[in-house]
């Protein structure tokens, strides 16, 4: 945690790629490598990527699912027990449960849950918000494709030293980069 | 010449014109944010205050008198203000199916226009909240008793109600669609920080893109929060139209209490939604210069879908006649030939003509695809939708099972002082958007700019002169 105040670390050494195609091959070949830990960068999501960079399938569809079955119940106990529990009273001659006339706020506590817990776990697992990251190149965002290799992160001080930062750059360059350039990060990921 | 040997390919349209690049969608789409606002801009920006300032006095003097300053009357409870509200939450409709059901689709063309079209959702859905409210006559107290809460009364919400369910549904659909909005401007806000050269500029930006950076890694949970929330707000647009109606058809006043109208409801509601998504972008293309990127093809498509919805609310029209007579019910007969042939005969074929009758002009491409003729005919289509509601709320409740009670319902001059402010809330939101926020999903557009045929898939590439790749 101390390093967050101290200089920016090396976070690793980005190139840059005219074309996603090119960035998509690059990829494949960084993941073959011995290479463990890169990422690569797009101004929008490019297909194949995942497979290319050997991700796993976001789990989110999880945390919507029981979120969701969580939204659900509690949309019902909520309903029951006001209705059943705490303060019966009759309406229109219904029973105390009438529990077809809970469905529409049951169903709408569902949609509610699942939403807003998909969207806090995408941004717990992006590590959003963090105002503090800034961009490795603002061109990024904009028309430029880039592939990432991550100096390890390791606790030890001399931790540059492991990683051979030029040998990186060679790499990057061997399998396309049109441009290679060092990155440093003030607290990554 | 075509031989039988030869195949076929088809040809997909572009879906921006103009030969722009990356670089192109960004200055293009950021440049009304990053200069001062026009004058047209500014006319429109008071005009809208103005208008909503009329509605706010209008309303801030009815809390004051009370509701008989409206044209309310017995047996006529419900008038101009839950019109506008049906009015609005269907316009919002149309900004839920252009960003969830036609990206499930995978209609491309919709990246030109969700953004807008979103944008428009959230605003009109604020726009149909303030009725409901201001129509108690008590609205400080309305905002809250509306929610079950445990509170000294020891009472809850009546569960049983449709009314209540609206609650939830409208305020779900808000919640929801606010979110689903901010997860896709997130990439784009982090563009717009990208290029920001005033130091404040790029702080509200840095703050408001969250930290973005466009890794794949962040891109792989992003896409997928994007499908979900797209699934889930499908069936969610769906449910909330149709709780509107059951506010009528759990009752059991002739014409009101038909099964038809969830589907009529939500089909109206697409319908208008697009006309007014049509209206806007008609103006904005033209205002901000974005015609590369909201084509004449999006447009033609946005028409024929008006089309097609007109004729489904044409048709929930004459099954609702048809049903009237085979029902068997004096009743319901009754308040079928009084909606059309009664003393709002006018209204009902204001409604026929505006919704049924003038879109059937685009079943000829020449109209489809000409901007004077859409624009004036989604106005129609605007008008004739507010007169939908107007119809169903007013010739239904004037004339009930009783001679005794029938009145006319006139509005006063507060019902349209207050509707003219609802506009003008509604489109100081819209201008302030079009300054602080991209119109076009940038990042979006991005990615089906330039495809080649049958690369869909995998084919992200910018270039026309795409490497061979396998």
């Amino acid at each position: 945690m101390d390093n967050q105040t101290q200089a920016p670390h090396l976070a690793g050494v980005i190139g840059f790629f005219s074309d996603p195609h090119q960035l998509l091959h690059a990829t494949e070949k960084v993941r073959d490598s011995s290479y463990k830990h890169f990422d690569a960068f797009t101004p929008y999501p490019v297909h194949g990527m995942d497979a290319a960079q050997g991700l796993k399938r976001s789990p989110l569809p999880f945390v919507t699912f029981a979120a969701g079955l969580t939204g659900c119940t509690l949309g019902f106990l909520l309903q029951y027990w006001t209705s059943v529990v705490d303060w019966p009273i009759i309406v229109g001659g219904k029973p105390f449960n009438s529990w077809p006339a809970f469905v529409p706020v049951m169903f709408e506590c569902t949609i509610l849950f699942a939403g807003l817990a998909t969207v806090g776990a995408m941004f717990l697992l992006n590590g959003l918000p963090n105002h503090k990251r800034k961009s490795f190149d603002p061109r990024i965002t904009r028309d430029q494709f880039a592939l990432l290799i991550e100096a390890p992160v390791a606790l030890e001080a001399d931790r540059t030293e492991q990683f051979n930062e030029s040998k990186a750059a060679e790499f990057l360059k061997s399998i396309g980069a049109k441009e290679v350039k060092s990155v440093y990060s003030e607290g990554w990921f | 010449m075509s031989t039988s040997t030869e195949v076929t390919t088809f040809k997909p349209e572009a879906l921006v014109t103009g030969g722009k690049n990356y670089v192109n969608v960004n200055d293009d789409v950021s440049a009304p944010l990053e200069r001062f606002p026009a004058k047209t801009w500014w006319i429109c920006f008071i005009a809208a205050i103005l208008a909503f300032s009329l509605g706010a006095v209008l309303a801030a003097q009815m809390f004051m008198d009370g509701l008989g300053v409206l044209g309310l009357n017995q047996p006529n409870g419900w008038g101009i203000f839950i019109v506008n509200f049906v009015f609005w939450v269907g316009i919002g409709h149309a900004g839920t199916l252009i960003s969830a059901v036609l990206f499930l689709f995978r209609q491309k063309w919709r990246t030109a226009i969700n953004r807008s079209a979103e944008a428009m959702t959230i605003f009109a859905v604020m726009t149909a909240l303030l009725f409901p409210v201001i129509h108690t006559g008590r609205p400080w107290y309305a905002a809250i008793w509306l929610l079950p809460y445990p509170n000294q009364r020891h009472l809850w919400v009546n569960f049983r109600s449709p009314l209540l369910w609206d609650v939830f549904a409208v305020g779900t659909y808000f919640t929801i669609s606010l979110t689903f909005w901010f997860v896709g401007l997130i990439p784009d806000l982090a563009s717009i920080r990208d290029r920001a050269k005033n130091p404040i500029r790029k702080t509200i930006y840095t703050l408001l893109s969250l930290g973005w950076r466009g890794s794949n890694k962040n891109w792989s949970h992003y896409e997928t929060t994007y499908m979900i929330l797209a699934g889930l707000s499908t069936p969610l647009v769906l449910s909330v139209h149709s709780v509107v109606s059951f506010d009528f058809a759990t009752s059991n006043v002739p014409g009101w209490h038909t099964t038809i109208f969830p589907p009529y409801f939500v089909a109206g509601a697409i319908f208008s939604g697009f006309a007014m998504v049509v209206t806007l972008l008609v103006i904005a293309r033209e205002a901000f210069n974005l015609k590369s990127y909201i084509t004449l093809n999006h447009l033609e498509k946005m028409n024929k879908i008006i089309m097609a919805t007109g004729m489904v609310v044409g048709y929930a029209y004459s099954c609702e006649f048809f049903i009237a007579w085979y029902s068997g019910s004096p009743f319901e007969r009754f308040a079928f030939i009084n909606r059309a042939f009664g003393p709002y005969w006018w209204a009902y074929w204001i409604m026929v003509s505006c919704n049924v009758f003038i879109p059937q002009v685009f079943w000829f491409k020449k109209a489809r695809t000409s901007i004077p003729v859409m624009f004036v005919v989604s106005l129609f289509v605007n008008i004739g939708m507010w007169f939908e509601r107007f119809v169903i709320v007013v010739t239904s409740l004037h004339r009930d099972f009783l001679p005794s009670n029938w009145k006319y319902y006139v509005p006063t001059w507060y019902d349209w002082g207050i509707t003219l402010g609802s506009f003008g809330w509604f489109f100081i939101w819209f201008l302030l958007f079009c300054r602080v926020l991209p119109v076009i999903a940038m990042a979006e557009v991005k990615g089906v700019m330039n495809l080649e045929e049958g690369d869909e898939k995998h084919d992200p590439s910018p270039l026309k002169e795409v490497p061979a790749h396998g």
